[in-house]
């Protein structure tokens, strides 16, 4: 068999497996609410969940909270994005001020910075203003890093390769330093864009006026949990969307 | 040698990286002074770390040197010259992201040749180095001895009068590298270029050159020139005559002493680190 078959045969396999599992776990939620006897308070019938995820789409419920936090969502990586580019990008400008600020954005990514919500919570409000607060000082130093990383390591060879061919700054700009760093700096969006979505819709979970983590917690608080398990599956189901997107988003923008 | 012969003209050139006293304080070259003449290819050989590499970016306007000067057709280089000057890098100078043809293409697009005239001159360059069947493929696709002729091509479309080659096939084997050293002979007994090459193969000097400069241990300087007396295009049987033999046994005795040095020096010392 020649190697590309082999791979796909492998590939098909464990896409069967990982399949075979999400069924298991299905069939099994499903029997623990129907032979086992598990209270509906702790695990409704999936088919009872179904059927309201069914009526949160055809009603629209669901607009409201999506549209509050699809705002925070674009507002925050939209101010993260655009100032993590422009400092990254000054901060990679020269060698002295990438030792400066590196280790101490790395260091500062590491810290939960959820943390810092109740402060938000206390500076900006419960509504939307908290949230993209917490989704920018997220999402901001991924991208950041990354951007200081691509145009910060760009092969020196090239570069001189360009001058010694009389390359003006804003050739080498656009003709070197861009494409080079371009796929790191895809990355570090596409992990900003998921750390932004993540903290937003956890931050709205904690201390909210609306937002479809607000309305889960609300559900939960009133004991309705078939249409909470519904909501928690359409988020599931809005981040798979979102997130597919925007890999395939960063892999049009490598292959260009 | 007359003044309108001459195509470089170095004189009394010294360099070193940092200042005195500093930690990485290298004197990297010592008063060189040499003239190349129009349509020459001139060898740089010696023990690492002599400054040869440090001259050639110096006569390409890459780095200023510490003191002395050098004139490029009567005019003093003070930055890149690229009308007059063209690289060969050792490696990695192509941008992995463009195919072959346009390595090429963006070459001239940073000399500044128009659109129109660029398509032709990728097309020649790359023909003459043997690569027309490879000019849309990416650098990654190729061999490194395929990757230094496409970095070739883009040397020669740049119609330069100069050429400056910083150990362009000193990352390949010993194979590829004498094939290279064939094609690059041909090339050049049909192009008026003058040539300076930085090398560490004895071999590929004697092979290419018209005259050898022999380095001493840094801080270097220009310690013999060795002429070698035939005509381009050299064919392989070159290789297995009388003169080459002696000319690259001449070589090996002048550069012996000064590798010895160098090691002494660098076993007794390792706080000078290498110039780059």
């Amino acid at each position: 068999m020649t190697p590309t078959g082999d791979r796909r045969e492998a590939r098909f396999a464990s896409r069967a497996v990982q399949v075979t599992f999400l069924i298991a776990l299905l069939v099994l939620w499903y029997l623990a609410t129907t032979r086992w006897r598990v209270s509906p308070l702790l695990l409704p019938n999936p088919v009872v969940v179904l059927r309201d995820f069914w009526s949160i789409l055809t009603t629209g419920e669901f607009i409201g909270d999506l549209r509050v936090t699809l705002t925070e969502l674009v507002s925050a990586f939209g101010i993260a994005a655009s100032s993590g580019l422009l400092v990254g990008y000054l901060i990679s400008r020269s060698q002295y001020r990438i030792q400066v600020f590196e280790p101490l954005f790395a260091g500062i990514y590491s810290v939960p910075i959820i943390l810092f919500l109740p402060l938000y919570v206390l500076l900006f409000g419960l509504g939307p203003a908290s949230k993209i607060a917490l989704g920018v000082t997220i999402s901001f130093f991924p991208i950041a890093l990354n951007t200081i990383a691509g145009f910060g390591y760009v092969e020196r060879t090239l570069v001189t390769a360009a001058r010694s061919m009389g390359a003006s700054d804003l050739q080498l700009f656009r003709y070197v330093l861009l494409p080079a760093a371009l796929p790191i700096i895809l990355t570090g969006m596409r992990m900003g864009f998921t750390v932004a979505l993540l903290s937003i819709i956890g931050s709205e979970t904690i201390a909210s006026l609306a937002g479809l983590g607000h309305r889960i917690v609300y559900l939960a608080e009133g004991m309705e949990m078939a249409p909470m398990f519904a909501y928690i599956v359409f988020v599931v189901a809005i981040a798979a969307i979102l997130n597919t997107l925007v890999s395939a988003l960063e892999a049009r923008g490598r292959r260009r | 040698m007359m003044p309108d012969k001459v195509a470089i003209r170095i004189s009394c050139v010294s360099h070193q990286f940092g200042e005195e006293g500093e930690a990485r304080h290298v004197r990297a070259l010592r008063d060189t002074s040499l003239d190349v003449a129009r349509g020459e290819l001139i060898c740089l050989i010696g023990p690492s770390g002599c400054g040869k590499s440090t001259l050639l970016n110096i006569l390409g306007g890459l780095i200023a040197p510490t003191a002395g000067s050098v004139e490029v057709f009567g005019k003093r280089v003070t930055g890149p010259m690229p009308r007059d000057i063209a690289f060969v890098f050792q490696e990695n100078a192509l941008f992995p992201w463009n195919t072959v043809f346009e390595n090429v293409n963006l070459g001239m697009l940073f000399q500044g040749v128009p659109r129109a005239e660029r398509e032709g001159r990728a097309k020649r360059a790359i023909e003459a180095v043997g690569l027309k069947d490879f000019a849309q493929h990416y650098p990654a696709q190729l061999s490194g001895g395929m990757r230094q002729r496409a970095a070739l091509a883009r040397a020669l479309s740049l119609e330069t009068g100069i050429l400056l080659m910083d150990e362009p096939f000193g990352a390949l084997d010993e194979q590829t590298r004498m094939i290279l050293g064939e094609d690059l002979s041909v090339l050049l007994s049909r192009a008026e270029k003058t040539i300076v090459f930085v090398t560490h193969s004895l071999g590929e000097a004697t092979f290419l050159a018209d005259r050898v400069a022999v380095f001493s241990a840094r801080p270097g300087t220009i310690k013999k020139i060795i002429k070698v007396d035939e005509p381009h295009p050299r064919r392989s049987d070159f290789v297995t005559s009388a003169q080459f033999t002696s000319i690259r046994n001449e070589l090996y005795a002048l550069l012996h002493d000064e590798i010895r040095k160098t090691m002494a020096e660098s076993s007794v010392s390792t706080a000078g680190g290498h110039a780059p």
